[in-house]
């Protein structure tokens, strides 16, 4: 171990390797309720080539080795679950490139959300990227790499999909480039080659380190507008974001439910959030999303909530910080939700368990949705705030999440970014041919195992 | 219950059909009023139930004070024809609900009821409010917003609790008998609502404008004179105390402000939209608030002044938009004093 610390020390420098207890510890958690995993060893390289070499030197000593990005996923992925080395991507902050014309902006894959939010702010504001609901500190690479959502999922889809290319180290140490970039000196797309983008997406960390990614960017308009539309039946709202989605004039379409404040309790929220790049295209955006919603608002049974200005400004926020501050609703910064991937249809289900399971298991419930593209499916969220100096409140929380994900999958969704007993449970339903596949797939680029192991652990 | 003083006979017999021919929504000529009427008096539903904006300017249009817009609220909840949707009222209900969290305070006067709006409570400064009082929150919330949702059953059961609690909890002990209504709504409650339902009020409602008004009087020598040319946003609440409006005059006369001569003020005032918005109708509410920016622009107006918070809100930044700065009554006459604005 001596020695590792040493060949570890000569590739990323003294000042950025670390196996003393402090960092173990802190690297050993997230904010979600997984058991920490101390890893042995925390890197935090600079470069392509320094990740190349430490992967080179993990796969010749057969030590596992966990790729991190911003350490929010909440569920659990980056701890190292049999020990090994944490790769810590933060310093790997650098934006490359910035295509006005195509749209689309070249980053290093420790980039944060909050960086590249204001690098195109100050240097190119006509034009922005799909912001999570997440704290700024969250990583791009980490976001796209989950299947992540955002700001813009109604418009272009998952994270994933806005995703044009990426540079990524095999777990046997070759670069690899992924899409255009591979051909030509442009990173516009994944098309026309066969795309091998799948190999890295939804993994886990399990196939590679991706080290630099493309990612699609979008007009930012400079008018802004959002309606809150509210219905007391839950049955009612798949219409409601099947015509508001229909319409292809939003940017972005989540819903909430929340018990608190009381006036929420029992209420379907859907925020339609949609810009322009003129008063008037805006007021037109705004009919036409109303008009969808005619036949729901001439029968009184759902309608536009009349906002007060700083409630309206409140939810043209990207990231939106009330989420934040729910998070920490508790007190003493525990929180987790299941996202569950699922198709719009399913919303009265999903509505209906997030409240019963926080009522079996005595713990308080948020819920929502993030619409993903034209209402093609959602990531219906069930979030459990819970204080992590209380161990019961943190088993409480525990025991709703197992139950939400049992849940989702019995319902037909399938957890977003499963913590590892929750991989179990979606591997327990998968197709075996599927099964076999990325056990193929994962023994082919990690013949050694030494990626992120314990996560899709089908082997 | 709380029975409203509103007469059919004498809605019956009245000639001048004003309350529906003089609305400035429903476009109803006088056959169609007549007929109206009568399946209103009727108790059957009617277009006028359906098309109500409540804007509540018939009050002020019926030359006989019956209450024809309280009357129509009544109707309304009674066969259902709900202005607003549903699930929308309902979670208004729910927003504005006293939160029972009153604790009693000694007060002195002048007191100044701030309604529902805690934001504003720092407006309450300087020689116009001099060793004022403020009382503020959900628990003394007039509630006569209502009258917007089709809910007089709300305004019924919340309003006689709102009372006592001014009463009780403030008034009483402190040996005060006046409130300095900040919000019309408040002043056009406790003076013509109240009655109207026959809930009594212990206490004497006195109108912002009319305290404004004595304390310019006092303040007169401090007072440079704006030579502004101001906008007046009459609010829906206004209607209920149309008595008010001369004192607007007299103010604007005494700080120095010329009130725009323009086409949709004092009887012919637009609602602000805000209520529109509620009812689903952003198309009438960007109508409505066009004309009303472009009567203040092409009038000259610098200023537009409101004495509703609500009115505010709504038209604040389009009246920006615009290049009107838009100010409460109390701030206008602040400026007029030379003690400027906050942060200016």
């Amino acid at each position: 171990m001596e020695n590792l610390f040493k060949e570890l020390a000569q590739i990323v420098g003294p000042s950025y390797v670390s196996n003393q207890p402090e960092e173990r510890f802190i690297y050993s958690r997230d904010p979600g309720t997984m058991e920490p995993r101390e890893p042995d060893f925390v890197v935090l390289p600079a470069t392509t080539d320094e990740v190349r070499k430490i992967v080179l030197l993990a796969n010749r000593r057969k030590i596992p080795l966990v790729p991190m990005g911003g350490g929010l996923v909440l569920s659990g992925l980056s701890r190292a679950l049999k020990g090994g080395i944490v790769l810590d991507m933060k310093r790997m902050n650098r934006i490359l490139e910035v295509n006005e014309k195509s749209r689309y902006a070249l980053v290093e894959a420790g980039t944060s959300q909050g960086m590249l939010q204001a690098y195109l702010k100050k240097n190119h504001p006509t034009l922005k990227h799909s912001v999570p609901d997440s704290p700024p500190m969250a990583t791009i690479g980490g976001n796209v790499l989950i299947h992540g959502s955002g700001h813009l999922s109604h418009a272009a889809g998952f994270h994933s999909d806005m995703l044009n290319g990426m540079e990524v180290i095999l777990p046997t140490g070759e670069v690899v480039k992924i899409g255009s970039c591979s051909t030509s000196p442009y990173w516009f797309g994944r098309a026309p080659l066969p795309d091998l983008a799948g190999l890295f997406l939804g993994w886990f960390g399990t196939t590679g380190v991706v080290t630099k990614l493309a990612i699609k960017l979008y007009p930012n308009r400079p008018y802004q507008d959002v309606g809150v539309f509210v219905t007391e039946d839950p049955e009612l709202v798949p219409e409601v974001l099947y015509q508001a989605a229909g319409v292809q004039v939003a940017e972005d379409i989540t819903a909430w439910m929340t018990p608190k404040p009381d006036w929420a309790k029992g209420f379907q929220h859907i925020n339609i959030n949609y810009a322009a790049d003129a008063p008037e295209e805006l007021i037109w955006k705004r009919n036409l999303i109303r008009a969808s919603l005619k036949g729901l608002i001439s029968r009184k049974v759902g309608g536009f909530l009349p906002l007060p200005p700083p409630m309206k400004k409140n939810f043209l926020e990207a990231p939106q910080t009330t989420l934040a501050q729910f998070a920490d609703v508790r007190k003493g910064g525990g929180f987790e939700y299941v996202g569950g991937i699922m198709p719009i249809d399913l919303f009265p289900r999903a509505y209906r368990a997030g409240i019963d399971i926080a009522a079996r298991q005595g713990t308080t419930y948020s819920t929502g949705a993030r619409i993903i593209g034209l209402g093609h499916c959602m990531m219906f969220f069930f979030a459990y705030p819970f204080n992590r100096a209380d161990e019961s409140d943190v088993d409480r929380a525990r025991r709703a999440l197992e139950e939400t994900n049992r849940e989702v999958l019995e319902m037909g969704g399938i957890p977003w970014k499963a913590e590892a007993p929750a991989q179990k449970q979606i591997i327990g339903r998968m197709d075996p041919h599927t099964l076999a596949l990325i056990n193929r797939v994962q023994s082919m680029l990690d013949p050694q195992g030494i990626m992120n192991p314990g996560n899709w652990e089908v082997r | 219950m709380n029975d409203l003083k509103f007469s059919g006979e004498i809605c019956e017999k009245c000639e001048t059909f004003d309350c529906l021919t003089r609305c400035q929504y429903l476009k109803m000529d006088l056959k169609t009023a007549k007929e109206e009427r009568h399946r209103l008096l009727r108790g059957e539903e009617s277009r006028v139930l359906e098309e109500c904006v409540t804007c509540y300017a018939c009050e002020e249009y019926c030359p006989y004070g019956n209450h024809p817009f309280y009357h129509l609220v009544d109707q309304q909840e009674k066969l259902g024809v709900w202005p607003v949707p549903q699930p929308i009222t309902k979670q208004q209900v729910l927003m504005m609900a006293p939160r029972g969290k009153i604790t009693p305070k000694k007060v002195q006067p002048p007191v100044i009821n701030m309604c529902y709006f805690p934001m504003l409570t720092g407006s309450i400064r300087g020689k116009l409010f001099d060793g004022a009082s403020t009382i503020v929150g959900s628990d003394i919330f007039c509630n006569v917003m209502w009258l917007h949702f089709g809910k007089n059953s709300v305004i019924r059961q919340r309003l006689p609790e709102m009372i006592a609690n001014i009463w009780d909890h403030y008034l009483k002990d402190s040996g005060v008998n006046e409130l300095i209504c900040f919000h019309d709504e408040c002043y056009g409650t406790y003076t013509h609502l109240a009655p109207a339902f026959g809930i009594p009020v212990p206490f004497k409602p006195i109108h912002i404008f009319d305290y404004l008004n004595k304390k310019l009087d006092e303040l007169k020598d401090l007072i440079k004179p704006l030579g502004q040319k101001v906008a007046y946003q009459r609010s829906c609440s206004n209607r209920l105390v149309p008595e008010t409006q001369p004192w607007v005059d007299e103010i604007f006369q005494k700080i120095g402000a010329e009130r725009v001569d323009r086409k949709y003020d004092r009887e012919n005032a637009l609602c602000c939209g805000a209520v529109f918005r509620a009812q689903q109708q952003d198309d009438l509410a960007d109508d409505v608030q066009k004309r009303n920016l472009d009567d203040m622009a092409a009038a000259g107006a610098k200023f537009c002044v409101f004495s509703c918070p609500a009115c505010l809100f709504t038209l604040g930044e389009p009246i920006l938009k615009r290049g009107i700065m838009p100010i409460l009554m109390n701030d206008l006459c602040q400026i007029a004093l030379g003690e400027g604005m906050k942060g200016g």
